[in-house]
């Protein structure tokens, strides 16, 4: 194959892994966070140090596992008393925080990053490890233990009242998704050979909620039909016109308002946390216009 | 027996006292109504025995042991359990799903037997089958088990949320306004349920603002009336208190 | 030394109180985070630019112009982004005001380029000394100017008609429909004086920093939202005591740790969040079971 779409099909993969972590955040939890890139960095940089210093890829990319993890919980632990749009800010603000030191410590290199990473990622790797994690968390969500972070995300209350620790499964859906954002960038990391603070910040965050929103918040499939169409839409755009992939932000903002307007459950239909049961039609305009048709007939 | 006790419970919010130091118990095996005109506190006690609010003063005992400050999950595992005033049922989920949430307080979720079957998740599996199915049949809801709660008629959805509360096998059930928005016929047959329940050995604590109803399955009768309690006894000497009568009539 | 430092203080701080209450209006009306404010400052920064160094006219003027044209942006934001979506679940609207904060920041990155711009050549530096301390026209200018703001929008919630219906809605919305007030032009009005103050923020920044460009809304964005917290959000008052702590926490901050400068904001609110998530003048809100 074609060192080209081996690219693509890697960042595609390293992308599914992201969208997958978040999914279970925002679309099971129903918490929404603003700072999965920064996963995503602590991941990348923790494990390009180790094999740098030796250490075999596999054991560095597993720590850059643990480590990220470990900042979900740290992370996920404080932040769990805030709900909704002020846990967004507090990840947000985390994300800032972290790249504010990956800026300024001498081991990450400052703005300079990492440099000369050795290669370690290839396509059977990324493949395996992205099937892999999609088939055990899929295994989760459709199991018990999927409905309650699903029911979290529903109603915390009737959650509790039902004997849930709702904290104990938000914490754990923030671990893991941490993770598997450890993973990716990781992933990332041996691919490119060359990472910076610039590469998590809050605008890959953004590129990653877009994923989401766009499969399908809550929905086990989704991550992987958003991942496929954010990773594979710039190349597309690309062919175009090579100035169309500017436009890339651009377009992640009218895709996020344009959903959440016409289509909050995303293209495969989440589980119906971001829909309003009140709401019959999809547009108002539409609405206006069956309700004008119905009143002619009548 | 007392199998529930709060002695001199407080709630305020704010400046106001939403429960006044009232003293309440539940003996093993009755059925107990809570009355009262809007904003006694009545809901609000409620809130306080099953741990959403934490009381300003005055402590709550079950089974003679200190649970005052227990957190509403761990109030659900000992337990307790209730339905809500304003149905909050999983909407988005199967009739059969949001039962098996109702269990959760006694099988758990654990990590690992998700995503492979351990002996524990097997037999928790089994478990939970069999409380399912026999849910589903009591209730009469077998035949709608995949449909989603929130396309249930209001009349099922509250029977639903009963659903939810008595999968575990709970030893107090608290029912907050079960009888709201219901036909004369479905409310028979709730009162029907209500008996057969206690009869299972599950003791009852409800709110109901449907006299027939109160009068017609309670042991027992505690009338809050602006956060405090002003009577509490047989039904028919509620009925003739003549501070609950000039409670309800002003 | 220490004197000057805080006229730096307050300086910066009003400006952050300006956005902050674009932020906590919004807020208390709507329960929205409206991130597309900090874009909507940028633009009140590209206005002001636009109308002095291409137009030429004066400053007053071109301040005025800078401030209708983000309220008629801001009011348009929300009749595109946030009104369709006003019976949906909070977080659905979060994520389409992301969406128009990103929209709105890339465009301007697209139109404008990366680089930034001296907003004049004449920009007035004199300062004077009063004893030790030094303070610059353009300081007195941005204090007097955000004060006088604050003072105005003070009134207007107070002493007029449109005034007490925000306060009306803010309150209690669906009673406020039934007692006759238009949801919709409540909702506009707001919009528009939050956007007018935080365009009035943006042009004094960019005056003050001679320097606007298409990112310089995200920062200082995030700050207003953060000084709105910390002072309570939804609260007036505690939006202006917000804006000026974070000044002043940013300003000396940054004696001791000058490039961790961005992370004293979000520390600040990530502790204040812990700590009284209602914010220093804010009450707390509890969920209705």
């Amino acid at each position: 194959m074609s060192g080209y779409y081996s690219q693509i099909i890697i960042i595609t993969g390293i992308n599914i892994l992201l969208a997958m972590g978040l999914n279970l955040i925002t679309g099971y939890t129903g918490q929404l966070s603003l700072g999965h890139a920064t996963f995503m960095g602590i991941g990348a940089y923790t494990s390009s140090l180790l094999t740098k210093a030796g250490l075999p890829f596999y054991i560095s990319l597993l720590a850059g596992v643990l480590i990220a993890s470990l900042f979900g919980l740290a992370i996920g632990m404080p932040t769990l008393r805030l709900r909704g749009d002020y846990l967004a800010i507090a990840t947000l603000g985390f994300g800032e925080i972290v790249r504010t030191f990956l800026n300024n410590l001498s081991i990450t290199g400052g703005p300079n990053g990492i440099r000369a990473i050795p290669l370690k990622t290839d396509l059977t790797t990324v493949i395996i490890l992205t099937a892999v994690c999609f088939y055990l968390l899929y295994r989760l969500q459709s199991s018990r233990l999927g409905k309650v972070m699903r029911a979290i995300g529903q109603d915390e209350i009737a959650s509790e009242a039902t004997g849930v620790n709702s904290s104990y499964y938000k914490i754990m859906a923030f671990v893991i998704g941490a993770g598997l954002a450890g993973m990716a960038g990781g992933l990332y990391a041996h691919y490119f050979r060359y990472i910076n603070p610039a590469n998590f910040t809050f605008n890959k965050s953004i590129e990653i909620l877009c994923m989401v929103v766009l499969g399908g918040l809550g929905n086990p499939f989704g991550p992987v039909v958003g991942g496929v169409i954010i990773s594979i839409l710039p190349e597309a755009l690309r062919n175009i016109s090579p100035v169309v992939s500017q436009y890339r932000m651009v377009l992640y903002g009218v895709i996020l308002i344009v959903m959440m307007i016409i289509r909050p459950q995303g293209i495969l239909g989440g589980n119906g946390l971001f829909i309003n049961a009140n709401r019959k039609g999809n547009f108002k305009i539409f609405r206006s216009v069956k309700g004008a048709v119905k009143n002619a007939d009548s | 027996m007392r199998i529930l006790k709060g002695s001199k419970l407080t709630m305020k919010f704010g400046g106001l006292k939403a429960v006044n130091s009232v003293d309440f118990h539940l003996d093993n095996g009755e059925i107990l109504s809570l009355i009262g005109p809007n904003g006694a506190g009545k809901t609000t006690l409620f809130n306080l025995l099953t741990g959403i609010y934490t009381p300003t003063e005055g402590n709550i005992y079950m089974d003679e042991k200190d649970i005052t400050g227990s957190k509403p999950y761990s109030i659900a595992s000992m337990g307790i359990t209730r339905t809500f005033q304003n149905i909050r049922l999983f909407s988005d989920m199967s009739v059969e799903d949001n039962i098996m949430m109702g269990l959760h307080s006694r099988i758990g979720a654990p990590f690992l037997g998700s995503i492979i079957p351990t002996p524990s998740s097997i037999k928790a599996n089994r478990f939970a089958k069999e409380r399912l199915d026999w849910v589903l049949n009591y209730l009469g809801l077998y035949s709608l088990r995949k449909e989603k709660a929130k396309n249930l008629p209001y009349g099922l959805q509250r029977r639903l949320e009963i659903g939810r509360a008595i999968a575990p096998e709970p030893e107090v059930l608290l029912l907050d306004e079960p009888a709201a928005g219901m036909n004369p016929q479905e409310t028979n047959e709730l009162m029907g349920l209500i008996h057969d329940l206690r009869n299972k050995g599950i003791t009852i604590l409800l709110i109901e603002h449907d006299m027939k109803l109160v009068m017609g399955i309670s042991d027992r009768v505690m009338v809050l009336n602006y956060g405090e309690k002003i009577a509490d006894g047989k039904p028919e000497e509620v009925k003739q208190n003549p501070e609950v009568i000039k409670a309800y009539l002003g | 030394m220490f004197f000057d430092q805080l006229i730096n203080s307050l300086t910066l701080g009003s400006t952050y109180a300006l956005i902050a209450l674009g932020y906590t209006m919004v807020y208390g009306i709507l329960q929205l985070i409206n991130f597309a404010h900090g874009e909507i400052y940028m633009t009140g920064a590209f206005i002001g630019l636009i109308m002095v160094s291409y137009f030429h006219l004066p400053f007053y003027i071109a301040f005025i112009i800078a401030m209708a044209g983000s309220a008629a942006l801001g009011v348009c934001v929300e009749k595109i982004a946030y009104k369709p979506l006003r019976e949906s679940p909070r977080l659905t609207l979060l994520i389409s005001a992301i969406g128009m904060s990103i929209f709105l920041q890339n465009s301007a990155l697209i139109i404008a380029g990366p680089a930034a711009r001296p907003f004049s050549k004449n920009i007035d530096y004199s300062s004077f000394t009063i004893g030790s301390i030094h303070i610059s026209m353009l300081q007195i200018t941005i204090i007097a100017v955000s004060i006088l703001m604050m003072l105005g929008l003070h009134f207007l919630i107070m002493r007029t008609k449109i005034g007490k219906a925000m306060r009306a809605t803010s309150y209690d919305q669906s009673a406020a429909k039934l007692m006759g007030i238009d949801i919709d032009n409540v909702i506009s009005a707001t919009f528009a004086l939050g956007s007018a103050l935080g365009a009035a923020a943006g042009v004094l920044i960019g005056l003050y920093f001679n320097s606007v460009d298409p990112m310089m809304g995200a920062m200082p964005g995030l700050k207003g939202f953060i000084a709105a917290v910390v002072g309570g959000i939804g609260n007036i008052p505690g939006a202006v005591l917000g804006g000026l702590l974070l000044g002043g926490a940013e300003v000396f901050g940054t004696i001791y740790l000058s490039s961790y400068k961005d992370a004293i904001a979000f520390t600040l609110l990530i502790v204040i969040l812990l700590l009284k998530p209602s914010g220093l003048m804010g009450s707390t809100v509890r969920e209705k079971v």
